[in-house]
């Protein structure tokens, strides 16, 4: 094609000229005039297809020199459709539990029950949640992943599955379906990847475990050396401190930032603030009254959650000891307004509701063998100031109210783990758990984790 | 006159304060692909090595600092064969980067342009951290090397066409410098020929193939995986019978285990660099082989 635009070029100026030399005279100017046009026009064309070709006779030789010399390895030959499959990862993960409280009664005193994965569980063996990872390009323009919880019980729970875009310009990325919140540092990280058995008590009191939200994440990364991120999302909203609303639109929505860089060569950083807006609607928890009734209460409101968070991880350059410190910290503050209703369905009192309260945890993990860590993590919570409506114009006790009765919840964790390789963890954590207005529950967790097939790469 | 789009990018170049015709960007994953990028891209090319000569590259962390890069790299030069994998998937993830994920132009695998040794006929991961497309420990043949410079100047005049020339004119200069060093290094070479040794993961294998030595023996019973008490006493016994000249030991690696063993097979133990910047000697890639044959040939002799 471009080489027939070549001769036809010629071909054609040519074609006009000739007739263009016995016309008469007058009409030679206006003919000179167009003729000069079409030449500038064709030499364009012709510049431009001579670019063309060269660019394509490059591209020739590149296909040319590229298998210089040995040829290049034969990739596994695509012989059937399965060469399509999505990659498979799977984890098995459980422990054996000694604790000296019951697990039955377990909560965390001062803060309204989130019904998610809280405490350590249940007593003796048992099997943890095993994961399913499905993940593959769908094509040229998203990746899509699908992460299964499979629970002891033989529940299935979809824990994420999202498609995300993998070519939209300028740092920008879409991810779409269910995903975790990419606020703070652990909410985004799988069980399997966590530094010990269990999330920190912040996170169990405030998420119930992990904050997963159906619907749009919006990342767009900066061109800078430094590294700095911003985030949004927003969907249904209908995981804990919210609820699904019942009409239409979003509840729901995450704004986050992070930054980081390295402090000289062995040390890496990040730090990040997140802020969490959500409305509820009838959230309901179990209490007990002062007369030992048990009641169902529920609250309807706004809930803030502001997250500050930072990491260092010091991984020596220079040494080939295979050494490494991570230390990281995270603080919420949540702030809830709205209404409380006393025994829904029964004496149905309702009055104003406000809380804010917050909570932390510090943890240091050091790898002092390539295959042996030792970590520490301090965590406390703080309810804080509840206003609770009924309780202030006399008409209920704070008595009747008993989980939301001030409290200091805290907890002191060690642990040790072992990886023979990069694909098993064997792990002993004790801790001394003060989440309960009760005596210390000191908790034994022994914990195995083993990874499967395609094992993705790991977050910083 | 001047189209609009161009307008807008010549407007977007003087907000974001670009030179025009500022050098593209080049995230390499070793020190050994930063420095056979500055030989062929010179002052054209602007080279980030995203870890050390001592950093064992299967182990490393997906930093924000190394996300930070990628996100605004023109070009990516990884050895692949699942060397990285890891962490560079994560990078090139977390980017947000279209110009550098796995089949663009700006993502270029030095594997890709090479024939690998040690691909296995089954992968299990019963056998330790085994790489199913072969050993991509491809550095330390200089073969390797001529082989994927061909192959890394096409691509970079791919990725910065206005440059063509320039990166042709300094591609075929290496060329040229490095069949120099290597008539060179084959002369010296020659005392190497047939001289037993012992490694301690499978990654002196191009080393050892190019030069003709003898491998007896790998302390790491598999790829990966640490010598139990019980596997080095069996090597000691089995390495009596035929001792090696030297037990190759790499920058990057812990000392200990090859010491042990040196001390119980009276060789003595050759540290060799094994990446550009893993002696003070190997500065580049030039030097990376003049100091690895130098310290082989001072035991061997």
């Amino acid at each position: 094609m471009g080489h027939l635009s070549r001769i036809i070029a010629p071909v054609a100026i040519a074609a006009m000229v000739a007739p263009a030399a016995v016309q008469a005279a007058d009409d030679v100017e206006a003919l000179r005039a167009e003729i000069a046009a079409i030449k500038a026009e064709y030499a364009q064309r012709v510049t431009a297809l001579e670019a063309r070709i060269d660019q394509l006779e490059t591209t020739a030789t590149t296909a040319a020199a590229a298998p210089v010399e040995p040829p290049p390895v034969p990739a596994a030959p695509a012989r059937t459709s399965s060469a399509f499959n999505p990659s498979i990862s799977v984890i098995l993960a459980g422990n054996y539990a000694d604790l000296s409280q019951d697990p039955g009664d377990f909560n965390f005193a001062g803060f309204m029950p989130s019904g998610g994965e809280i405490g350590p569980g249940e007593r003796s063996f048992n099997l943890g949640e095993s994961e399913v990872t499905f993940a593959a390009s769908v094509d040229p323009y998203f990746t899509a992943a699908l992460t299964m919880a499979l629970s002891a019980a033989g529940e299935t729970g979809v824990e994420e599955a999202f498609a995300r875009t993998t070519s939209l310009p300028a740092g920008f990325s879409v991810k779409g379906g269910r995903f975790f919140s990419g606020f703070g540092y652990l909410n985004e990280i799988h069980a399997h990847a966590w530094d010990f058995v269990d999330q920190p008590l912040v996170y169990q009191a405030f998420y119930g475990g992990q904050y997963g939200q159906d619907g749009l994440q919006v990342k767009w990364l900066a061109p800078t050396d430094l590294f700095l991120e911003f985030g949004a999302e927003t969907g249904g909203g209908g995981e804990f401190p919210g609820t699904r609303l019942g009409r239409n639109g979003l509840n729901g929505t995450t704004l986050f930032t992070h930054l980081g860089g390295d402090l000289g060569d062995s040390i890496g950083w990040r730090a990040g603030l997140s802020w969490l807006g959500m409305d509820a609607e009838d959230r309901a928890y179990e209490d007990v009254d002062s007369a030992g009734n048990a009641v169902v209460n529920s609250f309807t409101g706004s809930s803030e959650t502001w997250i500050a968070d930072a990491t260092f991880k010091w991984t020596p350059a220079s040494s080939t000891r295979r050494q490494a410190l991570k230390l990281q910290a995270e603080y919420m503050r949540r702030t809830e307004d709205g209404s409380l209703a006393y025994d829904v369905g029964g004496a149905g009192l309702n009055d104003s509701y406000r809380s804010e309260q917050d909570g932390w945890y510090v943890q240091g993990v050091y790898q002092f063998n390539p295959r042996w860590r030792f970590g520490v993590r301090y965590d406390e919570l703080d309810p804080g100031s509840t206003r609770i409506g009924l309780v202030q114009s006399g008409d209920l006790l704070a008595a009747d109210f008993p989980l939301l009765l001030p409290a200091s919840p805290s907890r002191i964790t060690t642990m040790i783990d072992f990886s023979p390789s990069e694909f098993s963890r064997l792990r002993a954590q004790y801790a001394w758990d003060d989440s309960r207005d009760a005596d210390t529950d000191r908790q034994l967790l022994l914990q195995y984790i083993y990874a499967l097939g395609a094992h993705g790469a790991h977050k910083f | 006159m001047i189209s609009p789009v161009r307008g807008l990018c010549v407007a977007c170049a003087l907000i974001i304060g670009l030179p025009a015709h500022a050098a593209i960007k080049v995230l390499a994953t070793t020190s050994d692909w930063g420095s056979l990028v500055t030989e062929l891209g010179g002052d054209k090319v602007n080279v980030y090595t995203a870890t050390s000569p001592l950093q064992d590259v299967h182990r490393v962390d997906a930093k924000p600092s190394l996300v930070a890069r990628a996100r605004s790299a023109d070009l990516v030069v990884a050895t692949g064969a699942e060397l990285e994998i890891g962490w560079l998937p994560v990078l090139l993830r977390e980017s947000s980067n279209s110009k550098i994920q796995p089949g663009a132009p700006g993502y270029f695998e030095i594997s890709s342009a090479l024939r690998l040794l040690d691909i296995p006929t089954a992968v299990d991961r019963s056998m330790g951290d085994v790489h199913p497309l072969g050993n991509p420990h491809v550095q330390l043949d200089p073969r390797n090397i001529a082989t994927a410079a061909k192959a890394l100047s096409v691509r970079l005049a791919q990725v910065d066409a206005p440059n063509a020339a320039y990166y042709q004119q300094r591609g075929a200069d290496f060329q040229a410098r490095w069949q120099q060093a290597m008539t060179r290094w084959s002369a010296q070479a020659a005392t190497l020929r047939d001289v037993p040794v012992v490694v301690i993961h499978k990654d002196q294998t191009y080393l050892i193939h190019w030069l003709g030595m003898k491998e007896l023996a790998a302390i790491e019973p598999k790829p990966g995986v640490p010598p139990s008490a019980g596997y080095l006493a069996g090597l000691v016994s089995r390495l009596g019978a035929t001792p090696p000249r030297m037990i190759l030991r790499n920058a990057y690696n812990d000392p200990k285990a090859s010491d042990w063993l040196a001390e119980r097979v009276k060789a003595p133990v050759v540290l060799l660099p094994f990446s550009v910047g893993g002696t003070p000697e190997a500065k580049d890639l030039f030097g990376l082989f003049d100091d690895t044959l130098r310290r082989l040939q001072a035991v061997a002799r």
